[in-house]
């Protein structure tokens, strides 16, 4: 029940915008089926499932707006919860930056649902499970790891005509491996929406790679250093800069986005001239719905172009107010790269560090968009082409902006965390302060 | 709007604090509806017994029920406006059980005696399953039953009780002076927790508890457009486990610091907090940039929470150290082995750390933790040597205790409990001394006021932590506002370099009102207190740079 149909979906909708008595309605109808399987010291923790529907109404009188939620679908409750709605409306202080609700929209198709991952059972978390954990024990490693699968759809609908549909399914799997006593950890993330293509074993098998080749880590001191990132390495980076380039802020003057003087740096170069970066719907390796939760449409966009910034997105307010297309923040973007693979970039290395992830980024400062973080899980000198001996992990202090600038090469993107990202090499990467966590 | 969705915070001023979103659980609902009475205890005993039943009789050989009604009021204002107000209610029961010697869990928000019986049924199903490929049976140290019993957090007015209008109007006036004194732009928050929880085990107990929380906070934003620079400063407020009447701003809780500089204890005046933040954030703009280097730090209660927590906090935390949040939040530097010795220095002398979850006005203080047990207080670090962890019903036979510290908790009815932190906090100093009094022994020295910037390894060695007011401290005088502060150490040389604690009059709590932790990640409220405390010798690193 948790999942309807298109057909299904817009016959509530339809039904409870015929409750209406407000200006203008609006309905949200979200369901979803998620499950999971957590393990840790080589046997499961804790696993568990859930499922949810929920039918959310937004009335408007004037630029006053109420919503309500419920997850009871009966005429009555339906009803009822329209009601509450314009209840809630009419109470609601003015909003003055309320904007009327769109009209019919057309939106891109893209291929967001798997019935392989659909299907997953607590057979399959557990078996996932098993063939992570098993080669571990073998080794006399130690896995922890974490699977989660998610089915769900999303559909919106309003008094003006407007409707939208998405189906989607998801599968998220991490997996840290330590040695035995506790001097080696490896790691990796895998991402997909048709779980046929997760291999949980093998993606073990990188983990525990990295878990025994990291093991007598060595000191090296803190400075700046050329740095191959792997993509589950520089994606925070990245998408916290993806965060940040919301058209309002910039204007106002308190964003990396905002210029010295006023206005913004839309159109400067602001990075390396290979450095592009776009946002697709349509993609089929990162596929995502083709409208934004407020029913505006996702397009193909470029957000940044032969290191020129060429879009920053807008609520329809700001962009009402500046007389611009409201653009939308995607959902997930897509850096592109070249055609060589991790082991290229580090062939091609005279002296660096190889960066299996960073862990805890915090933001230091928004005006520069510094973070500092620290390299976890993997960490690795090379020099002559070749990894030579696991290094110490660094803390470091650097601006995804400045990282931009300073880049060498790139590799051939692959998907991490609903992103494609792609191997980057970047000199003058600032690590601060050594650390003593493996 | 369901738990897994989040609030988007971007350009709502707390973003950078909090990763961007807040966790809303539950549906939202009229306001009105958040002073409705829940289900009566009566009523909830004869839930839980259904489930109590059903598991025993499908096998399980421990079972808990917690029927859980949470309720949030969250504000969001900027300037002049209203920008949303969310008012969630989550209703549902969560079952957990013990069958073949592992954990199940299943939850519903099907509360009929059919869903609560399939739901039981399903928990034990789980467990069977799971049993196949389980290496380390359950060891849950013994509990006995309580019986029928209640405990309400002892707040004066219900939060949920003030109108939403007298509310929107503290914002407004909030917002307003803070932009008459130089801001140039303002988000003020409120948020409001109410957890109706009712929890019962084949134990014997039967405990209904009302638990009430409170977070009032802003982010004021200077800008000088021309130079192309912003500056901002969050309040200094505290979560608090009290009702609305944190927010009377009484002048017997105000601690008087230098330069005009106020703290808050158990009362927190909001306007007059934003007026000074404005003013300091103008301040910022033309601070002098830190020159790096080694300083002895003045740390003020409302920054030094923050350090404790992922310092002390979390490496302490049972789970984390046996490995079970390895491939999330990590390890710990903390292990079995130094606690063995007896003789492992976390600290200086001076340094005596304590958890529990019974301070008066706190975020961890409940009557009961989430297994039943009763909640009480012991020490982590005596004198500066590790003594002891945080650890649940399942946990403490690894320690060799026979009775759990009760301190586990589920953010929500649909979350399995799990080992979370309870307060932990820093022992005031035994001698009289105050902060004026600690500054003016301080030759060459940064005063750092306020939750900035932190990270922290997976292991609690190496940390960063900024803030939000740093001044410089000459000679024993506040020689005026420092920017670009960053302060670098190893958890276990920083606790050493522990040099004087303020005394019990100058003692006030911090507050984390949504720390994360687990997979899928649940929230928690946690409280640590201390006094202003003065580290000596701390690496302190500049943070400024320049976009090309």
């Amino acid at each position: 029940m948790a999942i309807l149909t298109k057909e299904e979906a817009k016959k509530i909708i339809d039904k409870v915008l015929a409750y209406s008595k407000a200006d203008e309605m609006s309905v949200g109808l979200t369901g979803r089926r998620t499950g999971n399987i957590r393990y840790a010291r080589n046997t499961v923790s804790t696993s568990g499932e859930s499922t949810d529907l929920s039918l959310a109404v937004t009335a408007v009188y004037g630029k006053r707006s109420g919503t309500s939620t419920i997850n009871e679908f009966d005429d009555a409750s339906l009803e009822k919860t329209v009601r509450r709605a314009e209840e809630i409306a009419r109470l609601a202080p003015e909003n003055p930056e309320y904007m009327p609700m769109l009209g019919p929209q057309t939106y891109l198709e893209s291929n967001t649902f798997s019935q392989s991952t659909a299907d997953i059972n607590p057979d399959y978390r557990a078996k996932a499970a098993f063939d992570s954990i098993d080669p571990c024990s073998k080794k006399n490693l130690v896995a922890a790891g974490y699977l989660e699968d998610t089915t769900g759809f999303f559909a919106i609908g309003n008094s003006k005509g407007l409707f939208g549909y998405n189906k989607s399914t998801s599968v998220d799997f991490s997996i840290t491996v330590r040695t035995a006593d506790g001097l080696g950890s490896g790691y990796a993330i895998k991402d997909y929406n048709d779980v046929s293509k997760l291999n949980t074993k093998s993606a073990t098998e990188v983990a525990m790679q990295k878990a025994m080749a990291s093991v007598n880590a060595q000191a090296l001191e803190p400075g700046k250093y050329t740095v191959i990132l792997e993509p589950a390495a520089s994606v925070d980076l990245l998408q916290n800069m993806m965060r940040s380039i919301d058209a309002r802020n910039a204007d106002e003057g308190r964003s990396f986005m905002s210029k010295k003087g006023g206005g913004t740096r839309l159109g400067e170069k602001l990075f390396d001239e290979r450095v592009n970066i776009y946002s697709d719907p349509t993609n089929q390796e990162v596929p995502n719905s083709g409208f934004s939760g407020d029913g505006r449409p996702q397009e193909k966009i470029n957000w940044i172009e032969n290191g020129v910034v060429k879009n920053l997105y807008y609520s329809r307010f700001w962009a009402d107010k500046k007389g611009v297309k409201a653009v939308p923040p995607p959902n997930g973007f897509l850096m592109q790269g070249g055609t060589q693979s991790l082991a290229d970039l580090i062939k091609g290395t005279e002296k660096g560090i190889l960066v299996t992830r960073f862990w805890y980024i915090r933001a230091v400062d928004p005006q520069t968009l510094l973070y500092t973080g620290l390299t976890r899980d993997g960490t690795f000198y090379i020099e002559k082409g070749q990894i030579k001996f696991p290094v110490k992990n660094f803390r470091f202090n650097e601006s995804p902006v400045i990282m931009l600038n300073n880049l060498e090469a790139l590799g051939a993107p692959v998907r991490v965390s609903g992103n494609m990202v792609p191997p980057m090499k970047i000199r003058d990467f600032t690590f601060s302060s050594l650390s003593d966590a493996v | 709007m369901k738990r897994r969705d989040f609030i988007q915070l971007s350009g709502m001023g707390l973003g950078a604090m909090m990763g961007s979103t807040i966790p809303v659980l539950g549906n939202i609902v009229p306001v009105e509806h958040l002073l409705e009475p829940g289900a009566d205890a009566a009523t909830k005993k004869k839930m839980a017994d259904v489930a109590l039943n059903a598991a025993k009789a499908k096998g399980a050989t421990y079972t808990d029920v917690r029927i859980g009604r949470y309720l949030q009021q969250f504000l969001f204002t900027r300037e002049n406006r209203v920008q949303n107000i969310v008012n969630a209610e989550s209703y549902g029961v969560g079952i957990r059980v013990i069958a073949n010697g592992t954990w199940g869990f299943a939850a519903t928000s099907d509360v009929s005696n059919a869903g609560i019986a399939k739901a039981a049924e399903t928990a034990v199903a789980i467990a069977k399953a799971n049993a196949k490929i389980q290496t380390e049976p359950v060891i849950l140290a013994p509990q006995k039953g309580v019986g029928e019993v209640a405990w309400k957090t002892p707040i004066k007015k219900n939060a949920f009780e003030i109108p939403v209008q007298e509310k929107i109007d503290l914002l407004m006036k909030v917002n307003s002076e803070a932009m008459k004194n130089g801001a140039g732009f303002v988000t003020s928050n409120l948020f409001f927790v109410n957890e109706q929880k009712y929890f019962a085990s084949s134990d014997g107990s039967y405990i209904d508890q009302d638990v009430h929380r409170i977070w009032p906070t802003f982010t004021v934003t200077a800008v000088d457009r021309q130079a192309g620079k912003f500056k901002t400063r969050d309040a200094i407020s505290s979560p608090m486990g009290m009702g609305y009447e944190y927010l009377d701003g009484l002048a017997s809780e105000k601690i008087p610091g230098p330069n005009g500089l106020v703290g808050y204890r158990n009362s927190y005046d909001m306007v007059e907090d934003a007026i000074n933040a404005a003013k300091q954030a103008k301040e910022k703009m033309t601070a002098k940039s830190v020159l790096p280097g080694k300083y002895d730090l003045v740390l003020d209660p409302n920054h030094l929470g923050l350090t404790i927590h992922e310092s002390v906090g979390h490496p302490t935390e049972l789970d984390r150290v046996l490995g079970y949040e390895a491939n999330y939040a990590g390890t710990s530097f903390a292990t079995l082995d130094k606690w063995k010795t007896k003789s492992f220095n976390y600290g200086s002398k001076q340094v005596n750390i304590v958890a529990d979850k019974t301070q008066p006005y706190t975020l961890g203080t409940v009557g009961y933790d989430d297994e039943g047990v009763p909640c009480k207080e012991w020490d982590l670090i005596k004198d500066g040597i590790l003594v002891n962890y945080q650890a649940i019903r399942d946990q403490v036979n690894i320690l060799g205790e026979k009775e759990s510290h009760g301190c586990c908790y589920a953010d929500n009815w649909n979350s399995v409990q799990f080992q979370r932190m309870p307060n932990v906090s820093l022992r005031p100093g035994a001698e009289k001394l105050n902060v004026m009094d600690m500054i003016k022994g301080v030759e060459k020295g940064i005063y750092i006021i306020g939750r900035g910037s932190y990270s922290i390894d997976q292991q609690r060695y190496n940390f960063q932590f900024g803030g939000q007011l740093f001044y410089e401290i000459k000679n024993g005088e506040i020689a005026g506002m420092l920017d670009d502060v960053a302060y670098q150490s190893n958890t276990q040389e920083f606790w050493n370099s522990c040099a004087q604690i303020c005394d019990k009059d100058d003692y006030r709590t911090f507050g984390s009102f949504f720390d994360g932790k687990g997979q899928p990640s649940q929230v928690s409220a946690v409280s640590h207190g201390s006094s202003t405390t003065r580290f000596n010798g701390v690496n302190v690193i500049n943070t400024g740079r320049k976009l090309g």
